[in-house]
């Protein structure tokens, strides 16, 4: 289609509108309803547009806004496509739900609440058409800015002020390293467009620092190790639908712009780039899942599995650039893949779960796991969106999670000798990490599962919990049946991840045949897996066995007490907490985690076992740079006397030195 | 996809489905003789299967749908699997839509599910068993999905059959790599089919069980196809050892169904010689201690990732 990309630019302005359009007071009630479901139409409008625009060359604009001799340099080629789908799916489901969840808000204005998300929406979409520095920047620090507002919407509450503001000051120091690789990348041309980037070739030590630079950036964005710390305290901290935003889409725009700055503005790239978003990425993987493990809150707990799956997604990274570099463009191709694949799984399955947790809280106004339970009785349809969403995540065949995993081992598992010897022995080091984390994964998604909807409620107001309204429910489900969709047509989502493959690679995965229902990288004789077949002989098996058995014998149930070995006075209490189900990682792993704990004595009279855990990361880097920057504050403060004629003396003293040395 | 291929792929689940439940027997038979007691037949599986078919579910009352479909879920799961591990021939139609990475993912797919329906009660002992076994699952599936990856470097492929033809085709010898391996995926068997130095089938002391204490809510037809899953665990994880360790014996090709037949003698040969190891096994060593089981695994998972390494470094 040729004119996709002007579309964009309109449903751009649509959400921008639909966000104006917000503040006129329209009688008395609040029109947000159908606003937010106008928003999640454009959003669907915006994946089918970008969707149907993945394949065509890729397309420019220029619009005469902003500064004079600055206008807005836009682009839309297969990877902003791709980024573009992903937002608008995810944005559509996200939207609806927000149209059932923020009619009864508490502490905000809805109104203003409307605005800055479909302005947040607007930003992110515009980021992902951006093609100079300038309209880049604009885009990211609007973006910046919404989500901080979106996420201190409760900003009553002190700790979501700070969490918001930590979230700010992260979100900056990314942002200068993004703008320093910028300076960078235009190396003393002085043209910020993308376009003169792209033909620039950078010489000496300045790629790799334009690399580091976009990887520190970035990576502060997506939640990288060590500056992951605003990630967990953000995402509790928003109304759910925008943890579900931050972090389905938000981190998402953040591997974009690596995807963009290395292979597209960069013109090669080096071995050892890879090897150091490889180790960076698993480190954060396993960081993440390890962490999320011993969480007892069930939003931060999806917020140390998404820093968990970021650092998949950017060790998936790292491998295609260490293959490309070396030149094994089919199994970088694998390695983007998977890569993409598991970005796009990420949007999907996190929001399911978020929009599940929003529904949690809505109903039984709890964040605690600890204070959870046997939600499955009360809310059978969150909790069986919840469950596809779960098993999804702990990359459970026959769904999503399972496919980009599998593939990236296949990427891990088919390294040929590379030139580098001591990468050929890292890489297989690599694949047991990963694998690692995938099962830790499945630990914590049981955990999650079987704490907050399994069970028997464990206080008492949860009988009162209802399911889920009509919006919340259509949300859930297009996320579920995305999750599921994703994962049993592996085959047509690699078709169109070839189109960004072959613009940042310049190779294809290439189906071996044309089997829709296979996945086949190489060929079926090396491996293959097919989602849809394991699907359907489980289902069979499943129906003939419950055949079988009935027909054969009998379908008789009797309803009883629970057994429990026979042990009386069962309480719902003595169910696993959050804290029991993690202490055996909490126990393994025990030197990764700052543990205090507060022990009773004998003689208490009312004994208080207490434990926090908290990150050594905080202790090592984030208190003593705090300190520096508090005895460099109290420095500066000794020349600040507030003395007017002091001042003047400096000013003097400044005007002698300036007159003497610049000539 | 060939008819006779689709041929074999029935008869080698339905031999797998009929041959489960007495490999147990047979391993229960072992262990009883090793311990100087009586032996149970070796069809007593069966009986206690057909006796839990016939009478009437007890079912807890606060158990959601989840815990009802999870037998039958986790049944389906261990039976899938047996269709694709190669155990008496390699012309397997099922076995192109599950690879060997795929095969650890089902067995994580069971696990998960038995897990969410210990939990689903609401006991103290389920979701103890559901964390334990999770627990134990977290290393072990590591350390087998490495091994299975040994096995894949050395033939290029993470196909089960192509494994199997090319390390059937090798020269006889002592490989080092497969040596590391094969022990790793005896500790990884022995902690995934909660065998004794991890868990005990025959126990039923409440702080020391694992697997067991998942299984506590389930009554009748429930129970009864949860332990024919898991004596087809028993079976598939058998026959990926033996198809990785030992891969001669087994049906090449587009095999017909007298070849089918031929391979099963040599099979239940295998089977009886690896169950009579196992039955070893439990008897000469003890039950180790829930927090020693990392040490165990982690030993485990540590050895086949050497594996590897040597196989990398060594080219064998």
């Amino acid at each position: 289609m040729t004119s996709a990309l002007p579309l964009i630019v309109d449903a751009i302005v649509a959400w921008l509108a639909i966000g104006l359009l917000a503040l006129v007071p329209i009688g008395s009630g609040f029109a947000g309803r159908s606003l937010f479901v106008a928003g999640a139409l454009v959003g669907l409008a915006i994946s089918v547009i970008a969707l149907s625009g993945i394949g065509g060359v890729a397309q420019t604009m220029v619009l005469p806004l902003g500064l004079p001799d600055l206008p807005f340099h836009l682009r839309l080629d297969a990877l902003s496509a791709f980024f573009l789908v992903l937002l608008g799916g995810a944005a559509a489901g996200i939207s609806v739900f927000s149209a059932g969840y923020f009619h009864a808000s508490r502490n905000a204005s809805p109104r203003l609440l409307c605005l800055q998300y479909h302005v947040f929406l607007a930003a992110m979409a515009l980021v992902l058409v951006a093609d100079d520095a300038y309209v880049f920047m604009v885009a990211w620090e609007t973006m910046a800015m919404a989500s901080f507002f979106l996420v201190t919407t409760d900003h009553v509450v002190p700790e979501i002020r700070r969490a918001g503001f930590l979230y700010l000051l992260i979100a900056h120091i990314g942002a200068v390293a993004i703008l320093l690789c910028f300076g960078v990348l235009q190396g003393g041309s002085g043209d910020y467009t993308f376009g003169s980037m792209r033909s620039l070739v950078l010489t000496g030590a300045w790629p790799s620092i334009a690399f580091l630079l976009a990887l520190a950036g970035f990576g502060a964005k997506a939640g990288l190790l060590p500056l992951h710390v605003w990630l967990p305290e953000a995402h509790p901290a928003a109304p759910s639908p925008v943890s579900a935003l931050l972090s389905a889409v938000m981190l998402k725009t953040a591997i974009y712009g690596l995807l963009r700055v290395t292979f597209d503005l960069l013109n090669a790239q080096l071995w050892w780039w890879g090897v150091a978003a490889l180790v960076l990425g698993l480190l954060t993987a396993l960081f993440g899942v390890i962490y999320a493990t011993v969480q007892v809150d069930m939003k931060r707990l999806l917020a140390y599995s998404s820093i968990e799956n970021i650092g998949i997604i950017v060790a998936g990274i790292g491998l295609t650039i260490l293959f490309k570099a070396n030149g094994k463009t089919l199994l970088s191709s694998i390695a983007l893949a998977a890569t993409l694949y598991h970005a796009l799984n990420h949007a999907f399955f996190k929001s399911l779960l978020f929009l599940a947790t929003g529904s949690v809280l809505h109903a039984t106004h709890e964040r605690s796991l600890g204070k959870l339970g046997g939600l499955i009785h009360r809310m059978p349809w969150v909790a069986w969106s919840a469950l596809i969403g779960a098993l999804a995540i702990a990359g459970l065949p026959p769904l999503n999670g399972f496919v980009s995993e599998w593939l990236l081992l296949q990427a891990f598992l088919f390294t040929p000798t590379l030139p580098q010897s001591f990468i050929n022995m890292l890489v297989p080091l690599a694949a047991a990490a990963l694998v690692l984390v995938a099962a830790l994964g499945a630990y914590v998604m049981v955990k999650f599962y079987g704490v907050v909807f399994l069970g028997r409620p464990r206080e008492s107001h949860l009988a009162y919990a209802r399911d889920a309204g009509h919006f919340e429910r259509v949300a859930l489900a297009w996320f579920a049946i995305g999750c599921v969709a994703l994962g049993l047509f592996p085959g047509t989502v690699i078709g169109l991840l070839d189109n960004v493959n072959m613009t940042l690679i310049g190779a294809t995965v290439g189906q071996a045949g044309d089997r829709w229902w296979l996945l086949a990288p190489i060929s079926p004789d090396r491996s293959s897996y097919s989602p849809l077949i394991v699907l359907l002989v489980i289902a069979a098996v499943v129906a003939l066995t419950m055949q079988v058995v009935h027909r054969w014998y009998h379908g008789r149930v009797r309803t009883g007490p629970a057994w429990d070995c026979g042990f009386p006075m069962q309480t719902p209490r003595m169910q696993d907490t959050a804290e029991g189900f993690g202490q055996p990682i909490r126990q393994v792993f025990e030197a990764f985690f700052r543990i205090e704990r507060v022990l009773p004595s004998p003689f208490d009279a009312a004994p208080k076992y207490r434990v926090t855990v908290g990150d050594h990361l905080w202790q090592w880097l984030y208190l003593p740079v705090m300190r520096a920057v508090e005895l460099m504050a109290r420095f500066a403060g000794t020349i600040q006397q507030g003395r007017i004629s002091v001042y003047l003396v400096y000013s003097f003293v400044t005007l002698l030195a300036l007159l003497m040395f610049v000539r | 996809m060939s008819a006779t291929g689709f041929l074999s792929q029935l008869l080698q689940l339905a031999i797998a489905l009929l041959l489960a439940p007495v490999l147990v027997g047979w391993v229960n038979q072992c262990r009883a003789w090793l311990s100087n007691r009586s032996a149970p037949p070796l069809l007593q599986p069966y009986r206690t299967i057909r006796k839990l078919f016939t009478k009437d579910a007890v079912v807890a009352e606060n158990a959601s749908w989840l815990f009802r479909m999870t037998p039958y879920i986790v049944f389906a799961a261990m039976a899938l699997a047996a269709a694709i591990v190669p155990s008496l021939a390699t012309d397997l139609p099922f076995a192109r839509a599950a690879d060997a990475i795929a095969l650890v993912g089902l067995f994580a797919l069971a696990r998960v599910f038995a897990a969410l329906a210990a939990m689903d009660i609401g006991t103290a002992f389920g979701s103890m068993g559901a964390r334990r076994e999770m627990f134990v699952g977290f290393l072990a599936e590591p350390a087998l999905l490495m091994v299975l990856f040994t096995a894949s470097l050395i033939s290029g492929s993470t196909s089960l059959p192509t494994i199997v033809d090319t390390l059937a085709h090798r020269e006889f010898a002592i490989y080092p790599s497969l040596a590391f391996a094969g022990v790793a995926f005896t500790m990884v068997s022995l902690a995934e089919n909660a065998r004794i130095p991890i868990d005990n089938p025959a126990t039923h002391l409440e702080l020391t069980m694992i697997h067991e204490a998942m299984l506590l809510e389930y009554s009748a037809r429930h129970l009864a196809l949860l332990e024919w899953a898991s004596a087809l665990k028993l079976f598939n994880y058998s026959c990926i050892g033996l198809a990785l360790f030992l891969p001669f014996g087994i049906a090449e090709g587009s095999a017909d169904w007298l070849a089918i037949l031929g391979a099963t003698p040599v099979l239940i040969v295998k089977l009886a010689v690896g169950g009579f190891a196992l039955a070893m096994i439990e008897t000469l060593s003890a039950k180790l201690r829930i927090f020693r089981a990392p040490e165990f695994l982690g030993t485990a998972f540590l050895l086949a990732v050497l594996a590897m390494l040597v196989n990398l470094m060594l080219g064998s």
